[in-house]
């Protein structure tokens, strides 16, 4: 009841912002040309995925930790009313990661819908795209949230990490990968990599996509062994795990330091 | 009825509150004095579970509020310095903190209008100047008809006549019997408000009684002379 009554006002302040029926209409634009252009085919969606990549995380992250500081005023306003602080938390994030996700949703399922991809293409892959977007919003939004407390009283360090981690996890990360590739490349170094592909959830989302689509092939050797390995039942369960846990870690410690929090 | 037991309160290394102990009977007006710095404010935020004390409990009639939210249904609060969501109108603040305490009170208008604030209920809480936030806040804490009404600083930024009208209001709250607390810098208003009087210098209770006894002890006629007789007794 309190968390609804707090989420209406949420939306309500994010509608009017009308930053998030921007940020959904990037992905109508976005997923409008990619289909223009690419055909309602793979290809169009796996555009759209490779945007949706880079991104999600970097919206979700930057925009998570700002939220947090930007409703300073109201979680002060709240706390001194008869409300617990985990309603207060949930509410907040969902405040914020819900039309999040919704944006990101609407945006790329509309173009879908009206160019007749939903019939031509295949609607396993469509769906996994979505799916997969949302679960990237609420893990990075979390993440945000995670270096928003942490860095309550400091915007610029809770900003700078958000940047920062996005730029290593999307953009680093594989360059790093590829350098040890080439350096260990005699070595037997598949098991390395998948472990490394686990650990980034913005990999784990790109391997999936990449599998689904059956371009795996392009990566070789080591294309060969992710698909072995993620085809596998055992495979998608350690994949769905991993994210799962991406998902659960950040919001799990961010609770736990808004709990504590002095305001 | 408010008992504050041990309370120790850290922010890192610095110590704000040390060993508190107090208690405060339900019914009784207490001013709460003391220069800036010396936890004053830190007081009223653990009362209100804003700040989590390092050690120590907190008791409102009789129950530990540790962990607990709804005993704060009984408690109206004024900040020191009121912030709000920017983007909300006076109006939707009010039916928002309504709606979320599931509450159909209709002392809001009431104060409103005592506070000649019937204008502005469709401005942004962003265009309201300082003072008329401070109203906004007045309103809020006094709205739901609580038990225990926590003013922190109240009349730093009103003018004089709406100074005058506030603490017009909290008097007849406090002839209803309700649990004052109040802090302040002006002595004048100490004194027309509460009977009681709490002085604390870092983060310590240097003085709890009636507010008439510390004069007589201090051979002052006036509080404000009283109370600075007592910081410079505390300086030295």
């Amino acid at each position: 009841m309190k968390a609804l009554t707090i989420l209406q006002y949420q939306w309500k302040d994010l509608l009017r912002g009308k930053w998030i029926v921007g940020y959904g209409f990037i992905y109508l634009l976005i997923a409008d040309a990619m289909i223009r252009f690419g055909g309602a085919g793979p290809k169009a969606l796996l555009s759209i995925s490779n945007i949706m990549l880079l991104l999600i995380p970097l919206v979700g992250m930057i925009y998570g930790a700002l939220y947090l500081y930007q409703s300073r005023e109201f979680t002060e306003l709240l706390l001194a009313q008869p409300i617990d602080r985990p309603t207060l938390f949930w509410g907040l994030f969902g405040g914020l990661a819900l039309p999040l996700a919704l944006a990101f949703t609407a945006g790329t399922l509309l173009p879908i819908l009206y160019s007749g991809m939903i019939i031509t293409a295949s609607l396993r892959s469509i769906l996994l795209i979505l799916l997969l977007g949302n679960v990237l919003t609420l893990l990075f939004t979390g993440l945000g949230f995670w270096f928003g407390l942490r860095f309550f009283e400091d915007r610029v360090k809770g900003l700078g990490f958000a940047l920062v981690s996005w730029l290593f996890l999307a953009v680093l990360y594989d360059g790093l990968i590829l350098l040890a590739v080439f350096a260990f490349g005699d070595y037997p170094i598949e098991k390395p990599m998948l472990g490394l592909a686990l650990a980034n959830p913005i990999d784990l989302a790109r391997i999936t996509v990449l599998l689904e689509f059956d371009i795996s092939a392009l990566m070789g050797y080591t294309g060969a062994v992710f698909n072995r390995f993620f085809g596998s039942a055992a495979g998608i369960t350690v994949a769905a795990v991993c994210l799962l846990l991406w998902t659960i870690t950040p919001l799990w410690r961010g609770n736990r330091l808004f709990l504590k929090k002095d305001f | 009825m408010i008992s504050i037991n041990n309370l120790q309160k850290k922010f890192g290394a610095r110590t704000v509150l040390q060993d508190m102990n107090l208690q405060i009977p339900a019914g009784q007006a207490t001013g709460i004095v003391g220069p800036n710095g010396s936890g004053k404010t830190t007081t009223i935020k653990s009362l209100l579970g804003l700040v989590k004390p390092t050690a120590g409990e907190i008791y409102i009639d009789g129950k530990s509020i540790e962990g607990e939210w709804d005993y704060r249904r009984n408690i109206g609060y004024m900040p020191q310095v009121a912030r709000y969501p920017e983007n909300m109108t006076v109006g939707e603040l009010l039916s928002f903190i309504k709606a979320m305490r599931g509450s159909r009170t209709e002392r809001d208008s009431e104060l409103l209008s005592y506070f000649n604030l019937e204008s502005e209920v469709d401005k942004r809480m962003r265009a309201l100047s300082g003072g008329m936030r401070q109203k906004v806040g007045a309103i809020l804490a006094m709205m739901f008809d609580p038990q225990i009404l926590i003013f922190d600083e109240p009349t730093a930024g009103l003018d004089p006549k709406s100074s005058v009208r506030f603490k017009q209001l909290v008097h007849e709250e406090k002839e209803q019997g309700k649990t004052v607390l109040l802090t302040s810098h002006i002595m004048s208003e100490i004194e027309e408000l509460t009977d009681y009087l709490i002085f604390m210098v870092e983060g310590r209770i240097r003085y709890h009684g009636p507010m008439h006894e510390l004069m007589k002890r201090q051979q002052e006629q006036r509080l404000e002379s009283a109370v600075a007789k007592m910081m410079e007794e505390t300086a030295a």
